[in-house]
């Protein structure tokens, strides 16, 4: 008797990125089910982008200069910072419901799915309305661009393009290592949105205004100095107030690696030591 | 009478059970505070007064908003009427023998409650240890502000029963609420302080319904209301007053035309 040989299953889990893409899509079609909703909501976000950037212009008219940067310098850092913010906001701000999900335990339906842990958390409930926080940075970095006086070397758009990335994975990190604090404390949402949105709003500015002892913290502590503020130095001609060495101001690739690093193990940590909520 | 001041001690008592979420606010609260201070502090040294200000009132005014962001409700999209509505189980509410927007009114005033009991002082007193935060010392400014305290809030509500209300004719509130919360942020003054805002954009933000809800009762507690108190009490009331006559009209409408959402 011929023996019935089963059709041969792919029963590869599915890669991390492949995964994430697959969830983005799915969670998209889902949010564009409400279309007036989706619209208006990303209006919102256009919105709020734009009215900090009015905020900063609103700072400039009554002054020529903050911490010795121009408003064209300023809006230099805000559209980078922004831009990088965005990015990683669009990318993996899907972290911010982990909480909710640990707490109502589904966290152990991630768990037991065979998709990357990880890829499930940054595509929770994805959104195009993010698209919008781009408008506000996008133009204001070009209108910033092409205001400046600086003399464009190939060095320094290599520097302005590291920027963004580099502030990009940054900020992805420190995503990660948000989510990592819903592991550890369940009620503890809002501390991390000091360090994420905290360090949006902080970072648009020039860091000196935080003074020596912040200014530093923000550099070697939580390195956020490196998503805008060290490389933007570089660009825009500017002595470091701090009198930190030269080198830094092109360390952002190399501080964006150590803080994912970093990220990737505590999320590691954190996924094996987790303890479903119980019932 | 009694049923809606039953309501406003349980739902203060609900909020007051939430301390550790309360204690992660504070944290964040203060951290957004300091960022704010130090950029008006940046603003102030190089230019020592403006409009009135000097550098103690704007660095007081940065802590004085955060503290007033929970119980004023600032980020809340609306009340938790919203998603009642959205999700159909507002047929239960409408159920309730008493007056609808009074009911919602007692709840969310119990959240403000908690929310200023739990939220509003360790800003300021963080301020006042390491910033130059000056509160005055005269107790008549300290009532003035409590009355529009109380004034800034009534509109808020009005302003989020409202804008809840929405859900009733378009099924998802959110898109409508989210707008409002993101002028809320700027119109109110959470941003920069409305007091250094030039020209047009400065007369268009100070005559919004948010100018009552934070720049006001902190500018009276500075004394550098332009106007005075009695201004501030009178362009609150007008718009609390309208505010809660629509909140009034549109639940009459609603009650006639619609459909709760479910099954």
């Amino acid at each position: 008797m011929a023996e019935l040989s089963p059709r041969p299953v792919d029963e590869r889990p599915l890669s991390g990125p492949v995964a994430y893409l697959l969830l983005v899509r799915m969670w998209s079609k889902s949010a564009s089910q409400y279309r007036v909703s989706l619209m208006l909501t990303s209006l919102a976000q256009l919105l709020t982008t734009s009215l900090d950037l009015i905020a900063i212009v609103v700072i400039y008219a009554q002054v020529q200069t903050i911490a010795g940067f121009t408003l064209p310098e300023t809006l230099y850092l805000y559209g980078t910072t922004r831009l990088a913010f965005g990015l990683s906001d669009l990318v993996a701000s899907g972290v911010e419901n982990l909480a909710t999900t640990i707490r109502l335990g589904n966290f152990d339906l991630v768990l037991i799915r065979p998709v990357s842990s990880l890829a499930q958390a940054l595509a929770d409930q994805f959104t195009p309305k993010r698209f919008g926080k781009l408008v506000a940075p996008l133009i204001t970095l070009g209108w910033a661009l092409d205001t400046l006086p600086v003399q464009w070397t190939v060095l320094k758009i290599l520097v302005c393009i590291g920027t963004v990335v580099s502030g990009f994975v940054i900020y992805c990190a420190l995503w990660v290592l948000t989510g990592c604090i819903s592991f550890i404390a369940v009620d503890a949402q809002e501390v991390s949105n000091s360090f994420t949105y905290g360090s949006e709003f902080a970072t648009e500015y020039p860091l000196q205004i935080f003074g020596r002892p912040l200014g530093l913290a923000l550099t070697f502590v939580l390195p956020v100095a490196f998503v805008t503020w060290q490389p933007s130095l570089y660009v825009l001609g500017h002595a470091d107030p701090f009198g930190l060495p030269g080198f830094l101001r092109f360390a952002s690739p190399f501080a964006a690696a150590v803080l994912s690093a970093v990220a990737a193990l505590a999320w590691r940590g954190c996924v094996r030591r987790y303890r479903s909520t119980g019932s | 009478m009694r049923v809606y001041l039953t309501a406003v001690r349980l739902s203060m008592r609900r909020y007051l059970a939430y301390r550790s979420s309360a204690v992660a606010g504070v944290f964040t609260n203060t951290v957004f505070g300091c960022i704010r201070a130090f950029v008006l502090i940046a603003l102030w040294k190089q230019k020592p007064e403006i409009n009135g200000w000097d550098l103690s009132d704007a660095v007081t005014y940065a802590f004085a908003t955060q503290a007033l962001i929970a119980p004023m409700g600032i980020f809340l999209a609306s009340t938790d009427l919203g998603p009642r509505i959205r999700t159909g189980d507002v047929a239960v509410d409408l159920y309730r023998p008493v007056d609808f927007q009074a009911w919602w009114f007692s709840l969310d005033l119990g959240r403000a409650l908690g929310a200023g009991v739990l939220r509003s002082l360790p800003p300021v007193l963080f301020g006042l240890l390491l910033f130059p935060v000056s509160l005055p010392l005269i107790p008549l400014r300290w009532i003035e502000f409590a009355v529009c305290c109380v004034i800034g809030y009534t509109v808020s509500f009005a302003l989020r029963y409202a804008a809840s209300l929405i859900a009733f004719w378009t099924m998802d509130e959110r898109g409508v609420t989210s707008i409002l919360v993101a002028a809320s942020m700027f119109c109110s003054g959470m941003i920069i302080p409305l007091t250094i805002m030039p020209g047009l954009l400065g007369t268009v933000v100070t005559h919004t319904p948010w100018a009552a809800i934070v720049q006001m009762p902190i500018s009276v507690l500075l004394g550098t209301q332009s106007g005075g108190f009695g201004y501030a009490v009178a362009f609150g009331c007008v718009w609390a007053l309208g505010l809660l006559v629509l909140g009034r009209v549109l639940t009459e409408a609603a009650r006639h035309k619609v459909v709760v959402q479910g099954g």
